[in-house]
């Protein structure tokens, strides 16, 4: 009796406090009449920067209101998982573009195909192609690229030319070479390369170089036991081996600007982030004598992987055309110089390298020259696990001196595992390769 | 008859919170534990495979699970005993009849338990800094070598242990400090006059009258360890070379970060088999000297 008293006074003490909170928030989204409030979130660095650019958006859009809301990287991938099983997804969002095959998955992302196709604003033969191409999954624009991310070679241009080279090396082959004869007069304690061992971008990188695909069968099975896959295995193994790079993460060293300043290292495998931090960083009588470099192939100038970040649209939102609206905004070129210059992220447009900053900064222009060669890591919803196997079981290889075929065998074997829920589901649906 | 019913009625709002609140869940989560709930079936629950023991088979072929396993159990054989350790020395040494500003000191050594953990991690790695940190500093100015405490696999457990005991003993302190006062006094005047040294007060004496408390203690303080996640979460990811990955560190990856429910909840139940085992051992243990004495 008592209790069912108690459960009828919470059961309408409950239900006045959803009526409450239900009109709390139609009078928050409704403000002011007429106007549309869009969610945006952002990651990182990024967050901070955008309000600056959103401000002109809203100017020309009186009509939309955007909402940021800045999410941490290291918790990003986390918050959009859960965000989608509570519903609580925003109607854009910044998402790195490895994920994309994992959201779409979940089945969270809007086909923007038809509103690329009749947007005046984003053209997609300006974009880069392997950038554009992280973006689409069977022929569906899941994502419109927001600013690329790739990793090439910054070097010590003075070291270099001291130990007799007058270019930066073009294939691996010269690559090894530079880096013995630096390692030779580096001296003992110091080293020619740092390659961080807490990213599995670079190994990626050495990877997507090779004819062989990382993941074959259309992504059921790993593939690198493949002779081209140890090849590159056995490439990146070698420079921790036979001592030209030291088997360090970033944050075992204390200072990388200071340990490239002095010479500790003079190949540095980074990303367009690092330009702005050796200006900054990097005593004045250095800045004149580091430069990049595309990464150096096989045979040849090589691929780099196809980093960045996309803006997608959720399924969830109701106000998918006001959020178009505002990735076709941050994707006009003007506006992408304009966030180039505040936040040093780069354009994926070409058109928008052709703007004054970008164009006569000598510094960037190896990457330019990268980004007609980038290749997208392999679109699985599993990647991100596969990346971070990756870094695991290379990390482990080098510490404990494994050679190419050991850790092929044991990379196959933990990517199966993996992927065998992928097979399963391909197999269910009968879908070929 | 009738005194059932009345029981019943008193004790049904609570057994109707623990049913839905607590075995409810706890069901659910063993059912998800039999499945392989993933993205996949996250997008539709058609994608959701019953697949019997296999999460657990896989977990115990996993070397990362025992991984994470040793290194929680190197956390609890480790740091439980030398968290009751310092709780104990700081209780008796509370309990003395010398010790002046009690009630200061009492204060003062509990406040790292009501500190909140993030923050004073955050504050920890600032003093386990390698080559900035002041634990290092004091340990140069002793002669000793530098230690890169959170970034060597050999030093991050210890790092972690050392700041979860230093966070936890006070508590531990005050449960004793309160056992210890319950021994009446005559006890320790009746050794003293049969000639007992203080360490011999302590081995018959006092021991004796703080094992139920100790027993308490050491449950509490088991459970409590067995669950390391904050601390290796703050200040080292689970890192360096997963050597500060814990059972639920492991846990909370699966399930929110891969959102794999059913290794994670296959986790959780491994974790609880082997914290209830403990627990019946510590019983066990206190049950037979129990009978000793």
């Amino acid at each position: 009796m008592i209790f069912a008293l108690t459960t009828a006074v919470w059961f309408r003490r409950l239900s006045v406090a959803i009526i409450i909170s239900a009109s709390m928030l139609v009078s928050c989204s409704q403000k002011e009449p007429g106007v549309v409030e869009v969610e945006f979130w952002t990651m990182g660095r990024e967050g901070e920067i955008v309000p600056i650019i959103i401000e002109e958006f809203e100017a020309e859009n009186p009509g939309i209101h955007v909402k940021v809301q800045q999410i941490p990287w290291d918790g990003a991938h986390e918050k959009l998982l859960t965000a989608f099983v509570g519903g609580a997804l925003p109607d854009v969002a910044q998402l790195g573009n490895t994920w994309i095959a994992e959201l779409d998955a979940l089945g969270a992302l809007s086909d923007l195909s038809s509103a690329v196709h009749n947007s005046v604003t984003i053209d997609k033969a300006d974009y880069f192609p392997g950038i554009w191409a992280t973006n689409v999954l069977d022929d569906a624009v899941l994502g419109i690229p927001w600013y690329v991310d790739t990793r090439l070679l910054f070097y010590r241009s003075d070291i270099l030319e001291d130990a007799g080279f007058e270019h930066p090396p073009r294939d691996w082959a010269q690559w090894r070479a530079a880096a013995e004869a630096l390692k030779e007069r580096a001296g003992p304690g110091n080293f020619a390369a740092f390659i961080p061992l807490n990213e599995f971008e670079p190994q990626v990188m050495l990877a997507l170089q090779q004819k062989d695909p990382i993941l074959r069968e259309g992504g059921r099975y790993g593939n690198f036991s493949s002779a081209g896959q140890r090849q590159a295995i056995d490439f990146y193994l070698s420079f921790f081996r036979d001592g030209l790079a030291p088997p360090v993460s970033e944050s075992e060293l204390a200072n990388v600007w200071n340990e490239f300043a002095r010479g500790y290292f003079s190949f540095y495998i980074s990303g367009p982030w690092n330009i702005e931090e050796f200006r900054r960083r990097l005593p004045i009588e250095i800045q004149d004598n580091w430069m990049t470099a595309p990464l150096p192939g096989p045979d040849g100038p090589g691929v780099s992987i196809a980093g960045g970040s996309s803006l997608v649209v959720f399924k969830q939102s109701r106000k998918r055309d006001a959020a178009f609206k505002l990735i076709a905004f941050l994707s006009r070129p003007d506006i992408q110089a304009r966030f180039y210059a505040l936040s040093g992220n780069l354009p994926p447009r070409r058109s928008s390298w052709d703007k004054p900053h970008l164009a006569d900064d000598p510094k960037v222009d190896a990457f330019r020259d990268q980004l007609e060669r980038v290749l997208p890591a392999p679109q699985v919803p599993e990647w991100e696990r596969i990346a971070q196997e990756l870094r695991i079981v290379t990390e482990r290889a080098v510490h404990e001196d494994w050679s190419a075929e050991r850790t092929a065998s044991e990379l196959d074997r933990r990517v199966d595992a993996i992927l065998e829920k992928r097979r399963f589901m391909l197999m269910r649906s009968g879908s070929g390769l | 008859m009738r005194h059932s019913l009345a029981a019943w009625a008193f004790a049904g709002p609570g057994v109707a919170i623990i049913a839905v609140f607590f075995v409810l869940p706890v069901a659910a989560a063993f059912a998800v534990s039999l499945t392989d709930f993933d993205i996949y079936a996250l997008a539709d629950l058609k994608n959701l495979r019953f697949v019997g023991l296999r999460n657990y088979i896989e977990l115990v072929q996993a070397p990362l699970f025992w991984r994470a396993l040793a290194n929680t159990l190197y956390f609890v054989a480790i740091g439980g005993p030398l968290s009751i350790a310092a709780s104990l020395g700081a209780a008796l040494l509370l309990n003395t009849q010398a010790a002046r500003f009690k009630a200061f000191f009492r204060t003062a050594l509990f406040a790292p338990v009501i500190t909140t953990l993030v923050a004073v991690a955050v504050i920890w790695r600032y003093l386990l800094h390698t080559r900035y940190g002041m634990v290092n500093f004091s340990l140069t100015s002793l002669g000793f070598p530098q230690v890169d405490w959170l970034g060597d696999p050999h030093f991050s457990m210890p790092a972690i242990i050392l700041f979860a005991t230093w966070k936890n003993f006070g508590y531990n302190m005050i449960i004793l400090l309160a056992g210890l006062q319950a021994i009446p006094k005559e006890l320790y005047e009746a050794a003293r006059i049969d000639g007992a040294g203080n360490f011999r007060q302590f081995a018959h004496v006092t021991l004796p009258g703080l094992a139920p408390t100790l027993f308490l203690v050491g449950i509490l303080t088991m459970a409590g360890y067995f669950q390391l996640f904050a601390e290796p979460y703050v200040m080292t990811q689970g890192g360096p070379v997963q050597s500060t990955l814990s059972v639920l560190y492991l846990m909370y990856e699966q399930a929110f970060k891969w959102w794999s429910l059913g290794s994670a909840s296959a986790i959780a139940f491994i974790l609880f088999l082997f914290m209830l085992a403990v627990a019946s051992l510590q019983l066990l243990v206190t049950r037979r000297m129990g009978g000793a004495t």
